[in-house]
């Protein structure tokens, strides 16, 4: 990794734009940075069964979400160059679920951002209690049985939704991209 | 070096890139260099460093606003900050330039007369950085530069007149979860910083960097690693990830040439996740300045499970005792206790505990070590729930208390009546994540009537003086004046207030944009004498409202965004 003093040095004499784009660049070509995209599969980001493949019954009935990231199934890459690429997923019982929740689902099975879009923290929580998600930063609550709604806490707007369908044993396939652009308050 | 009209037109064409820097229009100010000697003795009119002097008062010897006309004192200018979340900043202040941070380690100088605005530092933040503690404590002033320590644990070197970088260094890895919001301790041409990230599995240090070069100059962990005494104080592997983060500026005594720090609590929170005393969390570290040696220390409350913080450093204080007057360390603790310790070359003494505000954790404390004995029933565990009080919050979180050397008073923002239920769940550790391994919350202690109250302590005697109390917590940093005067506001109720020293009666009221949560600050310009604060609502005072909100079933709204207040007497 680049050391930031001789990044800084670089910017300040003639590198500035160039750092940028570098950055730029590399989030378009390193599949492992993409953002999922329809047709891919989903891992298990961390545990025993790290790297393996998710299917629907793996994601166990209204309990604590499943942190993945989504593979390319071509390439075999999975997507975890960055941490705004996880996907948390749920499974609840598909007439308890928000009709759109419902149509973005499979078996019950929900999909949504692992990051807060108040400061950008990892959703690391769930409530038993409640059934939300639930940030461990600023404890925003967030409903996934409602298109990850906004229930209390600082954040400002709900977790973007991953539309989800299942191949033939049950493998977990993304049906399109996130709904929204993963983004927090950086700067407030 | 890059020129000044360089670096603005970069700015203007790639805003997103880079440290965005907007020099002023016009000519650049005389500045006066901040050297050993000012920060020793700083002029009366200036405030050079966090808390002003070395000793962590807080106190401004300016008495031109005093308790007979501060009742006129109203608002010069103000400044927006443009920038919600926690505005925790003091306004710090030489020959008429402010200097203030905001959320972003952001850094705007500004004409203390007038409020125009100098210089803005906006540094670039990473993509994919998390920040649970959104907020910052302000700068550090050394020669003609400030110093800033960043959200994503960078080190800046600013020039004082532009805005300029003049170097930078990453002082720990962010992605590891390693932050830094204080403000760095310019102290000897070093600058001292501490690092934050208890709650992700750090090993926290304290650092000194030269002030010219930036170079690292030493580098003390407070979790000691293999073959250090007090290693065998955390078992296995656990010292790798153990936390005790240095969130506040160290204090500084230079008769002895040692500097003084707080430090967090352990992680994960409960104590059970790792037997044994854990130093030097929840302690006070007495460093050698020159080489970061570790000369001495006081380990307030051992292996900590409530999530009790102590990270004020302690105050240096002249106390009496048995007719003697001795050197001591005071420290109002987030377990609610007013900690006297005494201090010399090569040890930290225990004087004495007073409890501030009600605790049942504790059922006794050693008379000669200060070692206190726990009530099990009260010290939550893996898969043991616990109800305790004071809250994890603790009496006292990190809004700076005062000490006035005239009335002899010790003034501390405390919060009475607030309890949590904790019980620790077990948690892997992994890089970059949060590692707390608890679940819990907050109760109200039953027939509670109010939680804020601003203290008032004779240190000599141990006894309160007066208090004042506030419907709702109090998060307020305090400021004390030689106008016999206490500053302070951090309540939801978004008043900034100021009491007579001496009875607390209120005498001024003001109030503002947000909730003040900004360490507030007296300085003087042409003979005019000005009170200075961020207002600004987020962080933990507001997770703290939030939770109490839940736990009494209150709904309370308090805006947000940053704003700089400037008040000054009538002409």
């Amino acid at each position: 990794m680049q050391n930031r003093r001789t990044v800084l040095k670089s910017a300040l004499g003639l590198g500035l734009t160039v750092r940028g784009l570098n950055v730029l660049h590399a989030q378009e070509d390193d599949p492992r940075r993409v953002r999922p995209r329809e047709g891919d599969r989903f891992v298990f980001a961390f545990g025993p069964r790290q790297g393996e493949t998710i299917r629907v019954d793996d994601v166990p009935m209204v309990s604590e979400q499943v942190i993945s990231y989504a593979m390319d199934p071509a390439s075999g890459a999975v997507r975890d160059g960055s941490r705004l690429n996880q996907v948390l997923l749920l499974r609840f019982d598909p007439d308890s679920l928000a009709p759109e929740t419902r149509a973005a689902s499979v078996d019950g099975v929900v999909a949504y951002s692992g990051i807060c879009p108040h400061t950008g923290c990892d959703i690391e929580d769930w409530s038993e209690e409640t059934e939300f998600l639930v940030c461990s930063c600023h404890d925003s609550e967030f409903d996934p049985r409602d298109g990850a709604e906004v229930i209390s806490g600082p954040a400002p707007r709900r977790l973007p939704s991953l539309p989800l369908r299942a191949e033939g044993d049950g493998v977990l396939v993304a049906a399109g991209g996130f709904s929204a652009t993963i983004r927090f308050e950086r700067e407030f | 070096m890059v020129d000044r009209q360089a670096v603005l037109r970069w700015t203007v064409a790639l805003p997103m890139f880079g440290a965005a820097v907007v020099p002023a229009i016009g000519q650049e100010r005389a500045y006066r260099a901040v050297t050993q000697e000012r920060l020793l003795a700083p002029e009366p009119e200036n405030w050079l460093m966090y808390r002003r002097t070395y000793d962590g008062w807080g106190y401004s010897p300016l008495d031109g606003i005093d308790t007979s006309n501060v009742a006129s004192l109203a608002p010069v200018w103000t400044f927006s900050t443009s920038i919600n979340e926690g505005h925790q900043a003091p306004p710090i202040v030489n020959d008429g330039t402010i200097f203030i941070t905001t959320p972003g380690s952001r850094v705007l100088a500004l004409d203390a007369r007038t409020g125009e605005l100098l210089w803005r530092f906006v540094p670039e933040l990473p993509e994919d950085l998390q920040q649970m503690h959104p907020t910052n404590r302000g700068v550090a002033l050394w020669g003609d530069r400030v110093y800033v320590a960043t959200v994503d644990a960078r080190l800046f070197a600013l020039d004082a007149r532009t805005g300029r970088v003049v170097w930078e260094t990453a002082v720990e890895n962010y992605a590891r979860g390693y932050y830094m919001t204080l403000a760095p301790l310019a102290v000897e041409g070093k600058v001292l910083v501490g690092v934050s990230g208890g709650e992700w599995g750090i090993r926290g240090f304290i650092a000194a960097y030269d002030a010219d070069s930036g170079d690292e100059l030493w580098k003390t962990y407070t979790i000691p690693g293999p073959g250090e005494p007090g290693h065998d104080t955390w078992p296995g592997d656990t010292w790798l990830t153990g936390g005790v983060s240095v969130w506040v500026t160290g204090t500084y005594d230079p008769d002895l040439r040692l500097t003084y720090w707080g430090t967090g609590n352990g992680g994960p929170w409960m104590g059970d996740a790792r037997p044994g005393d854990n130093l030097y969390s929840t302690s006070v570290l007495a460093l050698d300045v020159d080489t970061g040696a570790i000369r001495a220390h006081h380990q307030y409350h051992w292996n900590d499970s409530w999530d009790w913080d102590e990270v004020d450093p302690p105050m240096l204080i002249d106390v009496e005792r048995g007719g003697s007057t001795r050197k001591a360390l005071v420290h109002p603790g987030r377990n609610a206790y007013i900690w006297v310790l005494e201090r010399s070359a090569d040890s930290i003494g225990f004087l004495d505990a007073t409890k501030f505000v009600y605790q049942d954790v504790f059922t006794s404390i050693d008379p000669e070590t200060g070692r206190p004995e726990y009530d099990p029933a009260k010290t939550p565990g893996t898969g043991e729930r616990a109800v305790f009080c004071p809250s994890w919050s603790g009496a006292k979180n990190w809004p700076p208390a005062a000490y006035h050397p005239g009335t002899k008073l010790l003034y501390i923002p405390a919060n009475e009546n607030t309890c949590s239920h904790l019980e620790g769940v077990e948690e892997e550790y992994r890089p970059g994540r949060t590692f707390m391994g608890m679940e819990g919350g907050f109760v109200s202690r039953e027939g509670a009537d109010h939680y804020g109250e601003l203290q008032a302590w004779n240190l000599d005697t141990r006894e309160k003086v007066w208090t004042v109390e506030f419907e709702r917590k109090l998060w307020g940093p305090v400021l004390t004046t030689a106008g016999g005067l206490v500053f302070v506001g951090g309540t939801s109720d978004r008043y900034f207030r100021a009491f007579d020293a001496a009875t607390g009666e209120l005498l001024w009221r003001q109030r503002t944009n947000s909730g003040v949560t900004g360490v507030p600050t007296s300085f003087e310009v042409d003979g005019v004498q000005y009170i200075a604060v961020q207002s600004g609502w987020g962080v933990d005072a507001q997770r703290g409202t939030n939770h109490l909100d839940g736990a009494i079933g209150t709904r309370t709204y308090v805006p947000q965004g940053g704003v700089l207040w400037v008040f000054a007497l009538p002409d």
